[in-house]
């Protein structure tokens, strides 16, 4: 197990070299081919190696733990330089400011603080196992996507942009070691480097284009999560010097233990506050909105299952410790007023990947609200939402980036009648939107789950907020998700033109959807056999989160999704009908797409959707609800800070 | 409640529903006429109006609203199985919310500027009702501990109406809006005559219109059910006091459809929601000091 563990964080590093030296297109294209493929094997190996001995909590040291110490320190030096070079070179020399605290203090603490016990290192657990499935899976997944999606960028839309692919394809790989190594860390100062990693590489991969819009949106992304980083430097601050330890999970064990000591919350209060800045939570979401200026492979590694995802991941582990103290609570109201904000601004925009961005954001506002609560029934369903976020914000992301290669637009409006001209890309877009919230999917069974636990939440105030904040996200989510499928299905004006998505593009997507469903069918079985001993890990108790009685309707509402439209259009496909034009008034001109002006003359008729920019757009109320979301993690944390220094 | 039990409320539900709510619609139309200064239509109306649209010759713009039009009327119909056969409460608002969408979706398959106009506020309106409709469910929960409707009736030793008054309250204004009655009968109403001609059913026709008929009617069960569930406990004589209760209600919504001029969407979103925070929330928050 160590060695697999080690060679699944080594192996990605040191396969970034090849494409990055290679640069013969379809050499390059192999080598990519080919690692992913070996990381997707590895990872899922190791998972089920560990699935078949028991899926029992492994606590280890890598293999010359020494060494990888060295090699994490010096890391850390290598990226506080590099920051600083990137800072000075672009005239921000505020954030190099920002890098080099969060290196230097803990790493001189740790060179000539108090000497650590040598404990185990990283843990391979439950959460760890779905990690590692995710970001073999789906990541591997998005690689092989991106060389197709890449070479269409460079070669066919623009030409204008320095082809650096090379580069960008090594990233990824650098990116997917990190990711492991992040989820099966235990030692903080090993997932300081991890952390730091994923930050910088998502930095360059913002800046691909070298714009001036992508460099300030990388520059944005870097500062606020350096800023995280900054946190976790506190954390293991605080840990080595009041706690003697930079393990993660003594410092959770000692939160849990004396939950109303603030000293022991206080590291958990610090990582928290680094996680809602990775999981791009109100107000830090700034970077992943503009992180869309990326090419979209990138965008969807970054939304799906990669770099948000390490947010939420550090939330779910520290949740056991912020059951119904003053962190969970800042961490709930945070992630539902997230939920609500972020939905009403989907609403306003009409850009398919902002309205992705944004549905990300409110996704993970709810996920990260379950993690604030921190009850056995709110950490399945934040776990439940993770998986289904990841599979379908990926095909999601890759299906927009398709569809705007073939028709040259990403903008909702433009895919009027999709599913008339380009069947394949629509159901997949079809999938994806179910998948993300439709009843009975992912989405439904996590809002029952989490408006249950919030209502018997403690603290009253927090308590009835969120249930609010809930009950308004879900009709909000529900409207941009609605209007977006029915603009897909509606009637097409635009000619049958040539589908321009690449065969590996389409092996991706088609793999995403076949994943989405296998995963809805197999719902009770992953209920019964990955949820159920992750709760029991953290928790020690297994609890029966949703009755059978609610399993039955759930599956019998799936298969109604599925089967009745289907049986309905076999019965109604020889049904005869009269064709007749729409009605306008009698100013039909002829078909349904024209109608007659005033001067006589046959005019196309345009149909859009709401967008209620002047009731809740992104003018309106952007800095609202950042100075809210800022009030209240700054309020939270001086309580925390302040209660801890008494 | 055994599963014998359940079945037949089932079975009751599905078979009683179209003549009871049909025959409510007659009054409705007669009562309406009265208030007018008509006559009106005779009580059984609605059911000739639809065996006539049955009748119809079969005239489409698009072949893909029949089936979805048939899917939006299968999932109401489920709905009020799950609700009539004492399921879980929040389960019925989710799945009621995944029927409207087929009503969208068939609605803008035609590429009709009326129908369009109709979807989206429609669309509104959904948004509007819908946090009203999980808070109902809370509201019920933070009573009883339990989302399950069957538990809900035989468990409470009074009916809930005593702690939920507000919700109550936020309840009947969002029914307003759910059963198209004016101030907020915007997507579309009773009357072809106005701006939006009839809105989301603007391009159905004949059978495709009285299916999305008796959908409504199966709706409207449901919705005057968790306005029953508010007045019946454990006692079965209170189901006399909830058939009143929901008389009343349903008698107050034609009041007010007669006596209100319609609003605008925006209006209608900020009151709905305005009276859904202040009605639902004050009541969700003193109860849930009160439940400590």
């Amino acid at each position: 197990m160590e060695v697999l563990v080690t060679a699944l964080i080594c192996f990605p590093f040191l396969w970034a070299i090849l494409p990055a030296v290679i640069h013969n297109s379809k050499r390059r294209a192999f080598t990519v081919y080919l690692g992913c493929g070996i990381v997707m094997v590895l990872s899922v190996f190791t998972a089920i190696q560990w699935y078949l001995a028991g899926g029992q909590t492994l606590d280890f040291r890598l293999p010359y733990q020494e060494a990888f110490g060295e090699i994490f320190l010096w890391g850390d030096i290598f990226l506080m330089c590099f920051i600083t070079y990137l800072s000075y070179k672009h005239n921000r020399l505020i954030i190099a400011f920002l890098s080099i605290i969060s290196t230097v203090v803990p790493t001189i603490l740790e060179k000539f603080g108090p000497e650590l016990p040598a404990g185990p290192t990283m843990r391979f657990d439950w959460l760890t196992f779905i990690m590692v499935l995710i970001i073999g899976v789906v990541g591997s997944l998005i690689g092989v996507y991106a060389v197709g999606y890449m070479h269409g960028f460079h070669i066919h839309h623009h030409k204008e942009v320095t082809d650096r692919r090379s580069f960008f394809l090594s990233m990824i790989f650098v990116f997917f070691g990190a990711m492991f190594g992040l989820v099966t860390s235990a030692n903080l100062l090993g997932l300081y480097f991890f952390w730091e990693i994923t930050s910088v590489t998502s930095f360059l991969l913002i800046g691909y284009t070298r714009t001036d819009e992508a460099i300030n949106n990388s520059f944005k992304a870097l500062w606020m999560n350096l800023l995280g980083g900054c946190g976790l430097a506190v954390a293991i601050s605080v840990g080595i010097i009041y706690f003697n330890t930079a393990n993660l999970y003594t410092l959770i064990a000692a939160a849990v233990k004396t939950p109303t000591k603030m000293l022991c919350l206080l590291p958990i209060a610090m990582l928290a506050f680094a996680a809602l800045t990775k999981s791009a939570q109100f107000p830090f979401s700034g970077w992943l909105l503009g992180a869309m200026v990326a090419p979209t492979p990138s965008s969807a590694l970054l939304h799906s299952a990669t770099m948000v995802k390490a947010g939420v991941y550090m939330l779910i582990r520290l949740s056991p410790a912020m059951a119904d103290n003053y962190v969970g609570n800042m961490v709930a109201l945070i992630g539902g007023f997230t939920f609500v904000a972020a939905s009403c601004f989907a609403i306003t925009v009409s850009d398919g990947k902002k309205v992705l961005a944004y549905s990300t954001i409110s996704n993970l506002g709810l996920i990260v609200a379950c993690t604030g609560c921190g009850y056995e029934e709110t950490i399945w369903a934040a776990v439940f939402l993770v998986i289904f976020h990841a599979v379908s914000k990926s095909m999601l992301f890759q299906c927009v980036g398709a569809i705007e290669t073939t028709i040259g637009s990403r903008d909702v409006e433009d895919m009027q009648g999709l599913m008339s001209i380009f069947p394949k890309l629509a159901f997949i877009l079809m999938v994806g939107i179910a998948g993300m919230f439709l009843a009975p999917f992912g989405m439904l069974i996590s809002k029952w789950a989490a408006l249950k636990a919030f209502i018997d939440t403690s603290s009253v105030y927090v308590s009835t907020l969120m249930v609010m904040f809930i009950c308004f996200g879900s009709a909000t989510t529900m409207f941009y998700w609605t209007k977006w499928m029915s603009k897909i299905l509606g009637a097409s004006k635009r000619e049958k033109s040539r589908d321009l998505t690449k065969k590996n593009e389409y092996i991706s997507m088609f793999f995403h959807a076949f994943m989405m469903i296998s995963l809805i069918l197999g719902f009770p079985w992953l209920s019964e056999h990955v949820l159920k001993p992750l709760s029991n890990d953290m928790f020690g108790v297994v609890k029966q989160v949703i009755s059978y009685e609610n399993m039955v309707i759930m599956i019998v509402l799936l298969c109604g999704v599925f089967v009745i439209p289907f049986i309905n259009y076999l019965l109604t496909k020889g049904q005869k009908g009269k064709k007749v034009i729409t009605y306008m008034g009698g100013a039909n001109a002829g078909d349904n797409f024209n109608f007659v002006s005033a001067t006589g003359d046959p005019r196309e008729m345009d149909i859009s959707n709401f967008y209620m920019e002047d009731l809740m757009g992104e003018k309106k109320l952007f800095t609202p609800a950042i100075l809210i979301s800022s009030f209240i993690i700054v309020v939270y944390l001086i309580i925390v800070v302040g209660g801890a220094l008494q | 409640m055994t599963i014998q039990t359940r079945v037949l409320f089932a079975v009751l539900y599905v078979v009683l529903t179209p003549f009871v709510i049909g025959l409510l619609d007659g009054f409705d139309r007669k009562i309406s006429a009265r208030m007018q200064g008509r006559r009106g239509p005779s009580v059984l109306q609605p059911f000739f109006d639809l065996k006539k649209l049955f009748e119809k010759e079969f005239l489409t713009a698009n072949k893909m609203q029949l089936f979805l039009i048939r899917s939006y009327l299968c999932f109401i119909v489920l709905s009020g199985i799950i609700f009539f056969a004492g399921f879980d409460l929040l389960l019925v608002i989710f799945s009621l919310s995944t029927a409207a969408m087929f009503l969208i979706l068939a609605s803008t398959a035609t590429h009709s500027p009326f129908a369009s106009q109709g979807t989206s506020r429609e669309l509104v309106q959904i948004m509007a009702c819908e946090p009203m409709e999980l808070l109902v469910a809370v509201g019920f929960y933070l009573a009883t501990s339990t989302f399950t409707v069957s538990d809900i009736v035989t468990k409470s030793p009074v009916a809930n109406i005593r702690f939920l008054p507000g919700f109550f309250v936020g309840f009947v204004f969002i029914l307003t809006i759910k059963f198209r009655k004016s101030p907020f009968d915007i997507s579309t109403s009773h009357h072809a005559h106005q701006e939006v001609i009839k809105g989301v059913t603007s391009e159905m026709v004949g059978k495709e219109y009285a299916m999305v008929t008796i959908a409504e009617w199966y709706e409207n069960a449901i919705l005057l059910g968790i306005v029953g569930l508010f007045f019946v406990s454990s006692n079965i004589l209170t189901v006399i006091g909830a058939v009143i209760a929901i008389l009343v209600v349903w008698f107050l919504e034609i009041l007010i459809d007669n006596t209100s001029a319609r609003v605008k969407w925006q209006l209608m979103l900020k009151l709905a929601w305005g009276t859904t925070i202040v009605a639902a929330g004050m009541n969700l928050f003193l109860l849930e000091i009160i439940r400590g």
